[in-house]
């Protein structure tokens, strides 16, 4: 039995450095977090800033920006061919990127035997996800725009793009497909079902959800990609809408390029609008994707094995 | 007596269950065609790029060597591509040395890593252990919203707002707005880099600089590292938290004595990716600093990085098989052995850790 | 062995403590004995290894038609595991191996030229834990008849009518066919899975501890359902519940450590007079 007091007991522990370092450490943390707090209210700031005095000073006329084609003359110039071709690039990006990806993943985690290839096709999906955009900008110019003739045309992009986001895709299909539970896997199984079977009536719907908010989040990275198209040929103003995926272009993001370099200060305007058309399209994309995901999340989508 | 039924048959399939069991067949054979595509993928970037690359050094493209009998020359020799200092194979005077925009690749990658490593590591730490929920929630979504926005809008930001205000200074950029940089003979009111600048390199800043390519570089890569840092932390076991607190340990020693350490693998996983995100970085670089292939120090100056050499040279109109066009292939062929090797060093890092925290 | 109410009175006013007291159940049709039952599954010397671990060790047994045959036996001791290599589930776990024979109607359901496809088809199954799948209670219980390709062959809503109502659950949906079968309790979605098993006609419907994860009062409303799936079907069921077993079986298996098989016969010889002196011990609770 101690007879020492328990203010005794604790002197002679000097935690005022400690503390001192504790609290300086603290705040340099703070600080950092902050950091990327502070930049994104100065982008969010700036680009509304600009587009706004864009509007004010140059009396841009909103119908003719979202329908009309660009020019080189600013005060004619619009943004409606840049967002046609966004959605075509868009579209055909999906429509090349999803089968395969989501059959990749299926195969993956379905079909694949525990082997070298396996492990080889895995290894590379990780490096495929490492290769920056310009160089499938380049793989498509070589071997699409010029080898095979196709031109610079949508469909060259959207063959870039689709190689660019299907790594993402894949990746999440593949989350979604493990995700389903084995417990409903073995009841489908123990009704005589092929595997194909499994995977068409069960696996599939139930993974479907994930698969398309992985997809939603692939598009919405690919809308904003500038550099593969550059490579592939843009034109440098949109004065045509598109016609089909033949055509020449000049997406949204292009277009916002062009627009910054330009001499005439009112086309640094257009640009600002163009940006906040783009960020406007991406929210919208993310909206859908995270309401996806919360839908799906909470309903009873499986039951715990006991 | 119990006797055995004998109806055996029906269980070795019927025609309806074979048309099932070629269905499925077929459907493997499908997949599986999918899942060999992305690797034919990463063969045709091999191929295309080499095979390109080769006209620029040898005079002729593999392909056509091989198909149409093309011979090969000596062009450009590695000696002068690896080891010049001037880079422009457009001007009429050409040169062929890759050095300064390698070296803009890796000052701006350096740099951007010396922003979002040490930033990103920080919010990481911060989000794991310091922060309350609510601060929590407020603060992964601004982070997930940064990861979120298109190199082009980063772009845009560099040229509108961060380099003026280097250059210029906020006052000048809130009376000039809409791209005033652009302009740079707007009247300037000088800001504290501006002096330091000519006070410290004796230049001057222009439109384009290092600085602003790696703040802008640095703050896109920040969530990258900053994500996975912080699910690296977040998996770290609280046992191993719990018994340093029950010690004594304040959070300060937790979080760098602890926490770190057990984390390091994916930490070093989201460095390497941030790095290597930051080599194929296009736009934003490009809008930031510059078209200038400057061997150069000065953070100050004007310099050019791979990925902006490729983008400048496609903007205008560069005819197939003209030298310009081959030495796209070359750079580009150099760009992706860097990521590759980037790729390399994060699965051996990867296999290297998980051994040593089993 | 005749049947006649004064046995389960015997059994009740035992005084030999040794035994649970428990309610036998009687087989009404005293003609059909026990042991005139045809063969439906029979095992030969069948052990399954996972890995190096033999987890059923040489079991020879002949499961009667249109019975309910119970498995009992302390956690691990293969009851499970043999069920599982009745329709070679056990196919789907890489790690399983299997020696000996299982005759299915005669015929050795591991030979080469069985489809292990065609072989569930014949044979259900219901699992421990309710596992519908997340689709409405109508596709939920024709799921099996479409993947076997009898949607056109069949009336659909008539057959999904017959199985709800074998499975006793009919009553209880018939205005909510197409919400989630999610959307269930757990006794209901066990009923629903059952519907779904009994829908495709199989032989022979095996139940996994079926009740092991529901309430009582849902545990009773399955027990009674499964004395009449015998009229049509034969149910091997496997439970760790004595009572349960005591309560609704015709004939018991007894399993016990190791994966052997202990003593199998008669319900009521297994509970009241058992052969083993291991399986008296197990079922007065010495171990298990």
């Amino acid at each position: 039995m101690s007879t020492k007091r328990a203010g005794e007991f604790l002197t002679g522990v000097d935690l005022r450095q400690e503390k001192v370092r504790n609290r300086v450490f603290h705040g340099l943390l703070v600080a950092a977090s902050l950091f990327g707090l502070v930049m994104l209210v100065l982008l969010i700031a700036d680009v509304i800033w600009e587009s706004s005095q864009a509007l004010i000073t140059y009396d841009i006329d909103l119908w003719n920006f979202f329908t009309g084609t660009s020019s080189s003359r600013a005060p004619q110039a619009g943004f409606g061919a840049s967002i046609i071709a966004s959605f075509w690039l868009m579209a055909l990006t999906a429509g090349l990127a999803f089968v395969i990806a989501v059959g990749c993943a299926l195969y993956l985690v379905e079909y694949a035997p525990a082997n070298r290839t396996t492990r080889l096709i895995e290894a590379n999906l990780a490096n495929l996800a490492g290769v920056p955009s310009i160089v499938y900008g380049l793989l498509v110019l070589a071997l699409i725009v010029n080898d095979v003739g196709l031109g610079s045309v949508i469909l060259a992009g959207a063959i870039a793009l689709a190689l660019l986001v299907m790594p993402i895709i894949i990746v999440a299909s593949i989350e979604s497909i493990r995700a389903v539970p084995s417990s409903v896997r073995d009841g489908a199984y123990a009704m005589g079902s092929t595997k194909w079977q499994t995977i068409r009536r069960v696996v599939l719907p139930q993974a479907m959800p994930g698969i398309l908010t992985g997809t939603i989040l692939a598009l919405a990275r690919a809308i904003g990609e500038t550099a593969p198209l550059i490579m592939v040929g843009t034109m440098l103003h949109a004065t045509r809408y598109p016609s089909g995926p033949f055509a020449s272009f000049s997406a949204m993001p292009t277009q916002i390029y062009s627009w910054t370099y330009q001499a005439d200060r009112m086309f640094n305007g257009l640009a600002a609008l163009g940006i906040v058309v783009l960020l406007v399209f991406l929210t919208g994309m993310y909206v859908v994707a995270g309401y996806l995901r919360k839908r799906y999340e909470t309903d009873g989508g499986s039951i715990t094995n006991v | 007596m119990s006797t055995e039924t004998h109806s055996g048959s029906g269980i070795s399939g019927d025609d309806s269950l074979e048309a099932a069991h070629e269905k499925n067949r077929r459907v493997r054979q499908f997949l599986f065609g999918c899942a060999a595509i992305t690797v034919v993928t990463t063969i045709a970037i091999f191929l295309v790029l080499f095979d390109n690359a080769a006209q620029y050094f040898f005079g002729a493209r593999i392909s056509e060597a091989v198909l149409e009998g093309d011979s090969f020359i000596r062009t450009i020799t590695f000696t002068e591509f690896f080891t010049g200092t001037r880079w422009a194979p457009d001007h009429s005077t050409p040169a062929h040395g890759v050095l300064p925009i390698v070296w803009g690749t890796l000052a701006i990658t350096i740099g951007a890593g010396l922003v979002s490593i040490p930033i990103g590591t920080a919010t990481a730490l911060y989000l794991s252990e310091y922060a309350k929920t609510e601060t929590r929630n407020k603060l992964k979504p601004v982070l997930e919203v940064l990861a979120g926005i298109p190199t082009i809008v980063y772009g845009y930001f560099a040229v509108s707002f961060l380099t003026p205000v280097l250059v210029d200074g906020i006052a000048t950029y809130l009376a000039n707005p809409i791209g005033g940089t652009l302009d740079s003979n707007s009247h300037f009111a000088p800001f504290v880099l501006k002096p330091l600048a000519e006070a410290l390199m004796g230049a001057s800043v222009g439109r384009y600089s290092m600085l602003a390519g790696i703040l802008v570089v640095g703050t896109m890569t920040i969530p990258m590292v900053s994500s996975i840092s912080e699910d690296a932390m977040q998996s770290v076991p609280d046992e191993l938290r719990n018994g340093a607190y029950a010690l004594g340990a304040t959070k300060y020693q937790v979080s760098l004595r602890i926490v770190l350490p057990a984390a390091v693998s994916g930490i070093f996983a989201s460095y390497i990716l941030a790095l290597s995100r930051a080599i194929g970085e296009t736009m934003a670089v490009t809008m930031a600093a510059g078209f200038n292939a400057n061997l150069t120090a000065n953070p100050f100056d004007e310099i050019m990085t791979m990925t902006a050499y490729l983008v400048s040279m496609a903007r205008g109109t560069t005819a197939v098989g003209t030298i310009e066009y081959q030495s796209l292939f070359a750079v580009g062929l150099l760009l992706f052995l860097m990521t590759l090797m980037m790729n390399v060093i994060n699965d051996w890092m990867k296999r290297r850790f998980q051994e040593e925290y089993r | 062995m005749s049947n006649h109410p004064s046995r389960e009175r015997s059994a009740a006013e035992s005084s030999d403590n040794k035994l649970i007291q428990t309610e036998v159940h009687a087989d009404a049709d005293s003609d059909q004995t026990n042991s005139s039952a045809k063969t439906v599954v029979r095992a030969e010397g069948l052990s399954v290894y996972y890995d190096d671990d033999r987890a059923l060790n040489d079991v020879t047994i002949e499961i009667p038609e249109h019975r309910v045959t119970a498995m009992i036996g302390p956690s691990g001791c293969g009851k499970s595991t043999f069920l599982r290599s009745i329709n070679r589930m056990n196919d789907r776990i890489p790690a399983a191996s299997v020696e000996g024979e299982l005759y299915f109607h005669g015929k050795n359901v591991y030979d080469d030229d069985v489809d292990p496809v065609a072989l569930r088809r014949k044979i259900g199954q219901v699992f421990q834990a309710p596992n519908p799948f997340p689709k409405s209670i109508y596709d939920n219980v024709a799921y099996g008849l479409r993947v076997q390709g009898q949607a056109d062959e069949v009336d659909l809503d008539s057959a999904v009518e017959r199985a709800l109502r074998g499975a006793a659950l009919w009553d209880e949906v018939k205005d909510q066919l197409d919400e989630s079968g999610l959307d269930l309790s757990g006794g209901q979605q066990q009923r629903l899975c059952i519907a779904r098993a009994i829908a495709t006609d199989p032989e022979v419907v095996l139940m996994d501890e079926p009740t092991s994860a529901l309430d009582p009062v849902a545990a009773s409303k399955i027990e009674d359902l499964i004395a009449e799936l015998a009229e049509e079907y034969t149910v091997i069921i496997v439970t760790h519940n004595m009572q349960q077993a005591a309560r609704i079986s015709d004939r018991t298996a007894v399993f016990l450590t190791g994966g052997k098989l202990v003593e199998f016969d008669d319900t009521a010889t297994v509970f009241e007079d058992p052969a083993d002196d291991r399986v008296e011990d197990y079922i007065t609770g010495k171990f298990g």
